[in-house]
């Protein structure tokens, strides 16, 4: 019992800044207590600015500030061309620059990043757009160069982002087209309404005559607007369809706003009536709040991220015994580039100096680092993990070994994008509909050419604005708009609504193993080697205790911590290991460079980490990877639907266990290269199947991109994934069988509702042919039709999620 | 009913009125982020000594 209390007064402290666990309860100040110095500095300088309303809003909202940040770290910003490229604007008292602060979570961050100028004058004003993660920083560089700048952002724990893709010239422009239509169309919608009722209710106006034609010139002028600047989008992309030799669902939706809105003015002009004005404005207002709906976008994600998203924007170049940051695109063949601990490689390069351990999961998804001897080759991609190394760079950045493959997958990019959206059954449907609609106004036309020809043009005319495909057109954007708005609840973010319809049809899905299958947090360690006294496994616990590195936990789990003991003179070598003094004796535990032994005669199925105490071998922990929660029910649920592959950039350790969990139908391949990856989609592609394929690491672009729908994992919507067509939150893999369902059911829902709408096309349609059409009857028809689908989809979706178990 | 035509001007104007308005408030980016506003509004700005 007494032990116990010890574990849990250990346990309870926690840093008054960022909530993680104390080490050694050292740090005491203001009566609190801070893990590292520099969340207690964080603390000290808020409190100094009366901003400590910071730890009232959330507590424990600070970011933990252990890890120190090298001293120039941030000297390439004093480089004219890395300035240029970050800041937006510059006079002579205030400079712009927008930031990209991963580290924003909560109203806390807000509150201080908003009130940063009370903590230095030389900022202006802060502006933080808390979804994007983003902060406007408006201050003065005669107070503030931009290197301070970012220095206290940093030093507060809200390090910048600044990557590569900074230094490219163009930035995405926000597009509001549709939105300035939508607005101005609803505006000429509900005037022309308006002033269309005294036709439809009024004695009046036929008493008064000048005041009825008032009234149409009006509705006239008021189309205008609609007619050349709202409904362009449909006419110019049925145009681009035609000069294609496609017909596309904007086709008939186009010739029957040309045939409405010429059929109206021939009516005001030669006075034969009031028009279809307000059918005309209704159903563009209707189709754009449609199109609104189905783009909906998740601003704060990106579907968008290449290398230049994980490449820093300098790099530390080494010249004359002397290092500066230089940009790396400047950065030529030649030149002797200085990385750091946890810095990546920017470009190939061979080492030169230094003792290198590379990580380089990045690129193969082989978690295990490679230890490169002098004179190797290092590619771009890897991760430095432990102290300085100089390179000797052999090619340039954008022709390293990683980046080549990329930039090759990103030609064929635009046509697989097309192929997306010409495949649609919509515009199947949609061709068909028109020739329909076209042969019925022809056989029509030519009735009445041998009755009547006086009403071959209000006949015809009346077929075409009736006929118009506009409920298709309704159906399936709002469909698309509800659905992607239900997976996105659920965890799934969908590039754009044309992905719903391929994600529904797959018939094969290949998964990453690393990061996706398994996860970070569900690492189970193993002991090897003579058995561990009691004692020594309270001695390793202990050590194990102030690190908040992941494999700590794991570890600490399999020995005995009833009692654990200070530990004086602890140190963290990020990535390599740990040391300190337990109970008067010397305990270490670490990688086996980090321990300077040799541990190639340990086969490898894990990361391999290395135990001594007192400079004795006390034998090895293995950790490996655990599989994701419910992994292997989905893996089970998921084969009823389609068929399913493994590839993994691992060496094959776990072969045996992810066999059993999947079933004997998986097929599992080993130490995957990112090209292998990519040919196993093409190859499954040429079979003539569907191909999704999920990853998490840039490993996977190229299969990503290849495939017809790639899935990226995330642990959480911030975290970097690379491009693809959706992005899923890891903790909700376990739906994917679900969600691919609901997919599915989109076309069924269309089809449903658009079968629905075609009672009143009919009812419209008998009308038409006999040229019995008012304009009071397509008024009546275009908002019933229209409000009924809108309504239709929503409540057949929605049950469809309910029945599925989707939020 | 002469009168109509004026009122018609009238409101014309008013609704032509919103109709800028609302093309002001999309351009200016008031509709871009609808979450960091409403947060920011609790935040206390005049209490320099705000020791807890």
């Amino acid at each position: 019992m007494v032990n116990e209390t010890v574990l849990q007064t250990a346990t309870a402290t926690v840093c008054y800044h960022c909530g993680e666990d104390c080490p050694n309860n050292s740090m005491r100040y203001d009566d609190k207590v801070f893990c590292c110095s520099g969340c207690q500095t964080v603390y000290t300088l808020l409190q100094e600015n009366g901003l400590c309303n910071y730890y009232n809003l959330n507590e424990h909202a600070g970011i933990n500030r252990r890890e120190v940040i090298r001293k120039d770290k941030f000297a390439f910003l004093e480089d004219q061309s890395i300035r240029q490229a970050l800041i937006r604007f510059k006079n002579e008292v205030e400079t712009h620059v927008t930031f990209y602060i991963p580290y924003i979570h909560c109203s806390s961050c807000m509150y201080l990043l908003e009130q940063l100028y009370r903590i230095h004058p030389g900022v202006i004003r802060t502006d933080i757009n808390f979804l994007k993660k983003e902060a406007s920083i408006i201050f003065n560089e005669k107070q503030l160069p931009l290197r301070a700048l970012v220095e206290l952002l940093t030093e507060l724990g809200y390090e910048p982002h600044l990557s590569l893709q900074q230094m490219k010239q163009e930035k995405p422009k926000v597009n509001r087209r549709l939105v300035y239509r939508l607005g101005v169309a609803g505006f000429c919608f509900g005037n022309i309404m308006l002033m269309s009722f005294p036709e439809y209710f009024s004695e009046d106006v036929q008493q008064e005559a000048y005041l009825g034609s008032i009234f149409r010139y009006l509705n006239l002028v008021l189309a205008l607007p609609v007619f050349f600047y709202c409904s362009s989008i449909f006419l110019l992309s049925a145009w681009k369809g035609l000069k294609h030799k496609h017909i596309n669902i904007d086709f008939p939706v186009a010739i029957a706003i040309v045939a409405t809105f010429g059929r109206s003015v021939a009516d005001v002009l030669f006075q034969q009536g009031a028009g279809y004005f307000d059918s005309l404005s209704g159903i563009v207002f209707f189709m754009l709040i449609g199109r609104v709906v189905q783009d909906k976008t998740y601003g704060a994600l990106s579907f968008e991220r290449d290398y230049t998203d994980y490449f820093p924007i300098a790099a530390t170049v080494v010249k004359d015994g002397q290092t500066i940051a230089r940009p790396l695109p400047d950065i030529k063949a030649g030149d002797t580039l200085k990385i750091h601990n946890n810095e990546l490689v920017p470009a190939d390069g061979i080492l030169v100096r230094g003792k290198a351990q590379i990580d380089y999961s990045f690129v193969t998804g082989e978690s295990v680092p490679v230890l490169p001897e002098t004179g190797e080759i290092i590619y771009a991609g890897g991760k430095q993990l432990g102290a300085d190394i100089e390179l000797l760079t052999v090619k340039e950045v954008a022709q390293s070994y990683l980046t080549g493959l990329w930039n090759k997958e990103h030609q064929q990019d635009d046509a697989a994008i097309k192929a997306h959206e010409t495949q649609s059954f919509v515009h199947k449907l949609a061709t068909n509909f028109t020739w329909i609609v076209l042969a019925i106004a022809f056989i029509t036309g030519l009735y009445w050419w041998a009755h009547d020809p006086a009403k071959i043009w209000p006949s015809v005319t009346a077929i075409l604005i009736i006929a118009c495909p506009c409920a298709l057109l309704l159906t399936s954007t709002f469909t698309r708009g509800y659905i992607l708005r239900i997976l996105g609840r659920n965890g799934l973010y969908l590039r754009n609504a044309h992905v719903i319809e391929p994600l529904g049809k797959l018939n094969h899905l290949v998964f990453d193993k690393t990061g996706t299958l398994t996860a970070a947090e569900q690492i189970s360690a193993a002991h090897y080697g003579p058995e561990l006294t009691i004692e020594e496994q309270q001695l390793i616990a202990s050590l194990t205790h102030p690190t908040t590195h992941a494999m700590s936990r794991p570890v600490r789990a399999i020995l005995n911590h009833d009692h654990l003991y200070e530990v004086f003179g602890f140190h963290e070598y990020p990535g390599l290991g740990v040391s300190g003094t337990v109970n008067g004796k010397e305990v270490r535990i670490g990688t086996a460079g980090f321990m300077q032994r040799n541990a190639e005669h340990i086969a490898q199925k894990g990361t391999i980490l290395l135990i001594t105490i007192d400079e004795e071998d006390k034998g090895y922990f293995v950790l490996t990877q655990g599989l994701r929660k419910g992994i292997e029910g989905l893996l089970h649920r998921l084969q009823k639907l389609l068929r399913i592959s493994m590839l993994s950039g691992d060496m094959p350790h776990q072969a045996k266990l992810l066999q059993q969990v999947a079933g004997p139908d998986v097929n599992l391949r080993f130490q995957q290269q990112p090209h292998d990856k990519l040919a196993y989609v093409q190859q499954l592609q040429q079979q003539g199947k569907t191909v999704g394929m999920i990853g998490d690491g840039l490993n996977d672009a190229g299969a990503l991109r290849q495939s017809n729908v790639g899935i990226c994992i995330a642990e959480d919507t911030n975290s970097f994934t690379p491009a693809g067509d959706a992005i899923l939150k890891g903790a909700q893999l376990h739906m994917l069988d679900k969600l691919i369902l609901m997919s599915k059911s989109s076309r069924l829902i269309i089809i449903l509702c658009f079968s629905f709408s075609f009672l009143y096309n009919t009812i419209g349609l008998i009308l038409a042919v006999q040229a019995r059409l008012s304009p009071i009857a397509a008024a009546i028809l275009m908002p019933c039709s229209t409000l009924s689908i809108i309504l239709l989809t929503y409540i057949v979706s929605k049950i469809r999620s309910k029945k599925l178990g989707l939020k | 009913m002469s009168v109509i035509i004026i009122l018609l001007g009238l409101s014309l104007c008013v609704s032509i009125g919103f109709l800028i308005a609302f093309i002001w408030s999309v351009k200016s980016g008031q509709l871009e982020d609808d979450y960091s506003p409403a947060h920011k509004i609790f935040f206390d700005d005049n209490q320099p000594g705000n020791v807890q």
